[in-house]
């Protein structure tokens, strides 16, 4: 199985290229669903096939030569060859993706089942080209395999946000699903050119692009140019994974259709940033500055995020801010060199929170695609299903135990508290309190969201109310297995303190992080608090923001007067997500749009009017010239006369 | 036996009479008999040269710039005629169609 890892990418890729060119004209939808589906299903098995037979260890496989490009003026050999690496870190990477976005698969068969035929191949087509990059950023063993990945997971990204790209998004900001698409496209420019740049410095200290090659020379790197390096892919990881300042595309590519905001917005594509500074763990933990900025980055898109989610009223919004700022938790702890409580909490976010989404998108059916929760309520009754399991992934997202988020967020935060207890510095513990703030502010929208949506008096119009209905089976199906992982992730990653289970997802990736988990082992005694008073004081804040949402929200939404009783400004602010939007288009897109003007002006005078009098004077000739063309036989056969005489006289002469 | 600068004289008389009438005057069947005229005094410059150097080229030459003059002739005519039937004219001033 494992000299079949090449297989793993190619199947989806093989999926796109059928569904993609075949799909919209010959296939039924039957045969679409089932090459899509099924590529992915195929990729998962091999997944696990490859993941038992690697058992902990490392296997690299170089397929062809992709770049010869030669020797490089120092010497170094420039030939990047298009290889996979399977180790701890992209197998739990490749299962995640390939589980959950079978489960997101068979999904979109029922979400999509009111598309047009060319539609839902077109989108089928799409999700398996993204599966496919996907694959290549996890299992790339160099950079530019990474890359090309990384790039193309990005494509898909926009292909899919944009895909109702004749829709309108937000009425109000006049923001067309297009739009938004190409929103989240050009941010992540910004933060790739940081990715380019990031990988050609460590090309330059390591003579290598090779990811095995570069981490194993990363000590002997100038501490200078590793910490630019770090920060650079650090840049990448912020546009890709939505951190502080590049996170605004993220809320508006919930314009794509839901199990897309699941599958790319929430549990895999965003991830990826996340990934990469994992994968990257040796350069990071030479470059201790670097980590910082990773870490505070991190904290306070967190703790930013989730405040404006408590604002939101569309519950894709909502959503969306909250995967930002879980995202912020897992830099957090990719800060505080908790590695493994980095991808553990992606691991059990990417359940937990493609469950929410397409929970969100199973409501969102239902209510013949209302999206404002001040208009939804009771759906209890009408959708048991997707109620249950919803609150199973709000239990988990708001650290009940023993659901899934319980222990990923305890990890993170007693990573960062070992930090801070190792190098004493008082932002780690700020940091720690930043994070334990975020899980009670996030709680507490979770549970606001929950009791809008489920519980109370119905707020919909009587025709919706009418229409409501339990998804179908090929829906609700991924739902309930989803709920199982949220439930149960959890347990793979038990703190040794507890005790019972051994820490599993700890101790298989300690190979990779081997490094970061011995500075953890020997800060566990100097941490400021027990590990106990720790969680427990987690445990308290969750409950806290349950508590809370509850007091506030049980009657149903704040009446719009109530909830600016205080009409002061803060509210206002929230709302409007801090007028991050509005502040980018003053500081960045304004003195653009004035650049283009100025540069459209002096195309349109200049150059243009150059070209034009180029044109002009070639025209000017040819008035003279048409002069002599009379149309009279009588005047040419004159001068055929005058010609011939003159040639004659030449010639005679 | 007469110099040949003689034919070549009334050669050349016929052919300048013929090309000033082919570039003055406007009746297409006037222009027409106009060209007759110059393709008649090349033959006979043709016949006047054939005979001073003994040689049958230049007889050949006048049988073919017949055959060909007759050719055009018939043709121009032709024409003459559809443009006659058009316009009502054989003024080849107001055959100016393809002028821009």
């Amino acid at each position: 199985m494992l000299q079949l890892l090449w297989l793993i990418p190619l199947l989806p890729l093989a999926g796109f290229a059928v569904n993609g060119l075949l799909g919209a004209r010959f296939l039924p939808r039957r045969a679409v669903a089932l090459v899509g589906c099924g590529s992915v299903l195929a990729a998962f098995v091999l997944s696990a096939g490859a993941v038992r037979e690697l058992a902990g260890g490392r296997f690299a496989q170089t397929l062809f030569e992709w770049l010869p490009m030669g020797q490089t003026p120092g010497g170094s050999d420039l030939t990047v060859s298009w290889g996979y690496a399977l180790d701890p870190l992209s197998a739990v990477m490749i299962l995640v993706v390939t589980g959950i976005g079978f489960l997101i698969h068979v999904y979109s068969i029922g979400y999509m089942e009111h598309e047009s035929k060319g539609g839902f191949a077109r989108f089928f087509a799409y999700l398996n080209l993204f599966m496919a990059m996907m694959l290549t950023l996890v299992l790339g063993a160099s950079l530019p395999v990474v890359f090309v990945g990384w790039e193309g997971v990005g494509l898909c990204s926009y292909l899919l946000i944009g895909f109702w790209y004749d829709r309108m998004f937000d009425e109000k900001a006049k923001m067309s699903c297009a739009d938004a698409g190409r929103k989240a496209f050009l941010t992540n420019r910004v933060g790739d050119v940081g990715f380019v740049l990031g990988m050609l410095i460590l090309f330059g200290a390591t003579g290598t692009l090779d990811i095995q090659g570069i981490l194993e020379g990363a000590g002997s790197i100038d501490p200078w140019w590793c910490g630019a390096a770090a920060l650079l892919l650090f840049l990448g990881a912020c546009g890709k994974s939505a951190q502080i300042p590049l996170y605004v595309w993220l809320p508006d590519a919930m314009a794509g259709p839901t199990p897309v905001s699941a599958l790319i917005h929430a549990a895999t594509m965003v991830t990826a940033g996340v990934y990469v500074t994992c994968r990257m763990a040796p350069l990071y933990l030479h470059a201790p500055d670097a980590m910082l900025v990773v870490a505070v980055v991190g904290g306070l898109t967190a703790l930013f995020a989730a405040i404006i989610g408590i604002a939101q009223d569309d519950i894709k919004k909502i959503l969306a801010y909250s995967t930002v700022s879980q995202l912020g938790y897992m830099m957090l702890a990719a800060g505080a060199g908790a590695f493994s409580a980095s991808v553990f909490h992606l691991m059990t976010h990417a359940f937990f929170k493609a469950l929410l989404f397409l929970g969100a998108g199973s409501v969102i059916h239902a209510m013949a695609g209302e999206q404002d929760i001040r208009r939804m309520g009771g759906l209890r009754r009408h959708l048991p299903i997707t109620h249950l399991t919803f609150l199973f992934a709000v239990l988990a997202i708001a650290g009940i135990p023993p659901f899934a988020g319980f222990f990923s967020k305890d990890e993170i935060l007693a990573g960062v508290l070992r930090a801070g207890g190792e190098s004493g510095s008082p932002i780690a513990l700020a940091l720690w309190a930043v994070g334990i703030l975020t899980a009670a502010i996030t709680a507490f929208y979770m549970t606001r969201l929950y009791l809008l949506v489920f519980t109370g008096a119905p707020r919909m119009t009587e025709e919706t109310r009418h229409h409501l209905h339990e998804s179908p089976a090929a829906m609700t199906l991924p739902l309930i297995v989803l709920a199982v992982g949220s439930a149960l992730a959890g347990f793979l990653g038990v703190p040794e303190f507890i005790g019972g289970l051994p820490n599993y997802l700890e101790h298989y990736l300690a190979p990779v992080f081997g490094a970061a988990a011995g500075v953890a082992e020997h800060a566990q005694g100097t941490a400021a608090l027990s590990e106990q008073a720790a969680m427990g004081i987690a445990l308290l804040a969750s409950l806290a923001g349950i508590v809370g949402a509850w007091a506030v929200y049980r009657r149903g939404p704040l009446a719009a007067g109530a909830g600016a009783a205080a009409p002061g400004g803060l509210t206002r602010v929230v709302k409007n997500r801090f007028y991050v939007d509005e502040a980018i288009d003053a500081v960045v897109l304004a003195p653009y749009r004035g650049l283009c003007r100025v540069a459209a002006a002096f195309d349109e005078r200049i150059v243009d009017r150059l070209v034009n009098s180029v044109g002009g004077a070639v025209d000017l000739a040819s008035q003279l010239g048409r002069l002599a063309q009379t149309g009279y036989v009588r005047n040419y056969a004159f001068v055929f006369f005058v010609g011939t005489i003159a040639v004659l006289i030449f010639v005679l002469q | 036996m007469m110099p040949p600068h003689y034919f070549l004289l009334v050669a050349a008389l016929l052919f300048a009479i013929g090309c000033v009438g082919v570039l003055i005057r406007r009746n297409a069947i006037v222009i027409l008999m106009c060209i007759e005229l110059m393709l008649n005094a090349v033959n006979l410059t043709f016949a006047a040269f054939a005979n001073e150097s003994q040689s049958m080229t230049g007889h050949v030459f006048v049988f073919f710039v017949m055959t060909v003059a007759a050719a055009e002739a018939a043709v121009g005519l032709a024409i003459v005629i559809a443009l006659f039937r058009r316009r009502r004219t054989t003024d080849v001033d107001d055959a100016s169609l393809l002028r821009w």
